[in-house]
């Protein structure tokens, strides 16, 4: 079998004098959708930034693709996308625009940026179009190809249905199913629990900063 | 360093594409810049410096009144392009994706510079217009170093600066509080290599060298203390 993606033991996060992690352990799998449920400001947005390797470990290990999140954390932000509430996208340039640019941050062809294009719906009408223009939905659609562009591996997404109507809902899931098939893992933050449920292969729950669900 | 230096390109062009894209520096920032000049000119004498000379109190100010407009227009140039960054949450995407922080800052000077220096060449265009500033062509190419040398060290100082406000509360007014005295330097080296250039005050272009070298020594330890700090700054 594999190595595992990620693979938490005891975790420890500090936000300020605040654990907002306190010994988290988790294990997830290469193709696995996970979805993280608990409360607010019960530490599920700090273990995605952990996995991401923007926030360091202050006790526990954690290893995410193989890099150790103690000595290795840039390589970790190099194969990981983290899409958070923003998108992280230039609104004045086109779709093509910023797909292209998150590509070459990483030297992807223009194949490959094509691809990315193409497989989230983006390569026809709306390729030309300023960002700034574009519905949430579509928004959110033109960020999900910069990572697939970006040939991230293990996809961190924090609440991703959010300000989404119901196609681009459903255009989010079908993205992050293919996504997974394809190879990625994918974990999710969400409180939108029964739509994020039925996309998810697991649940974990994360209480108190402590994954207390299924690991 | 050759990833770097690729990443750095994609930085700059992406900046001026999004400048082009949505024209503020050319519809905003220029024409502020050309206000503030003529404002000027309705603000300083137009009467002889002292009895008998031959430049006006406006001509002897005009290189000091030019350095203002190009050190305002970069504060607006820096509020812009660090806009751009965070408006969609860029600036935090390019950090999580592991982009190099010193490609980011070359990138984004050197796009700054080139900004910058089209606003200054055509601020000093207007002076010499509208104050009536006659320039000898033996001071041109002191006035070309002086150009890139202070558009350069400015723009360092501004991506710098702008990095480090750009996550915090109440920036719009707390970048000018931090950057203007930085940059006092470059204006009074500016200032008096541009017044040996222009011969105002009846100062010889040797004068002005020296001021130059000035203005190098801090564009060089601006771009050395950028490479360094940036990454550190917008990782906070």
């Amino acid at each position: 079998m594999d190595r595992p993606v990620v693979e938490l033991t005891g975790a420890v996060a500090v936000l300020g004098s605040f654990p907002a992690l306190a010994g988290a352990s988790l294990v997830v799998q290469r193709g696995e959708i996970v979805l993280l449920r608990g409360p607010n400001g019960a530490g599920k947005t700090t273990l995605l930034r952990v996995c991401a390797g923007l926030l360091p470990l202050a006790r526990g290990t954690g290893v995410v693709l193989g890099c150790d999140l103690a000595t290795e954390r840039d390589a970790v932000r190099r194969r990981v996308g983290l899409l958070g509430h923003r998108n992280g996208l230039y609104l004045d340039l086109s779709v093509a625009e910023n797909v292209r640019f998150w590509g070459a941050t990483v030297g992807a062809t223009d194949d490959e940026i094509d691809a990315a294009m193409d497989r989230l719906g983006l390569s026809g009408r709306l390729a030309p179009l300023p960002v700034r223009r574009l519905s949430a939905g579509q928004q959110r659609r033109t960020a999900l190809a910069c990572l697939v562009a970006r040939r991230a591996e293990l996809w961190l997404l924090d609440e991703p249905h959010a300000g989404l109507d119901a196609t681009g809902r459903d255009e989010l899931d079908a993205t992050l199913r293919q996504a997974a098939a394809s190879g990625a893992t994918v974990m999710v933050a969400s409180h939108e629990l029964e739509r994020a449920g039925s996309l998810a292969t697991r649940c974990v729950d994360v209480v108190a900063g402590q994954v207390v669900g299924p690991r | 360093m050759r990833a770097t230096l690729r990443t750095a390109w994609l930085m700059a062009r992406k900046d001026l594409r999004v400048e082009w894209r949505s024209r503020v520096a050319l519809n905003q920032i220029l024409p502020f810049a050309a206000i503030t000049m003529v404002l000027f000119a309705f603000a300083v004498d137009r009467l002889p410096a002292a009895p008998g000379d031959v430049d006006t109190v406006l001509v002897q100010l005009a290189p000091g009144l030019a350095s203002l407009g190009t050190v305002f227009s970069l504060l607006l140039l820096v509020q812009r392009t660090f806009a751009v960054e965070s408006e969609d949450g860029a600036l935090d995407a390019l950090r999580a994706a592991g982009v190099d922080a010193t490609a980011v800052f070359w990138g984004k000077t050197l796009a700054m510079w080139i900004q910058l220096a089209i606003l200054s060449a055509l601020l000093l265009g207007t002076a010499v217009v509208i104050y009536g500033i006659e320039v000898r062509w033996s001071g041109v190419a002191l006035l070309v170093t002086t150009w890139l040398t202070a558009t350069f060290g400015l723009a360092a100082v501004g991506t710098l600066y702008g990095g480090l406000a750009a996550g915090a509360r109440g920036r719009e007014t707390l970048l000018p509080l931090l950057m203007l005295p930085v940059v006092a330097p470059v204006l009074i080296g500016a200032t008096r290599a541009v017044e040996a250039a222009l011969g105002t005050g009846g100062t010889a272009i040797a004068d002005g060298w020296p001021w130059v070298g000035v203005v190098a020594v801090f564009a060089v330890a601006f771009g050395a203390g950028g490479t360094l700090a940036f990454g550190p700054l917008i990782d906070e």
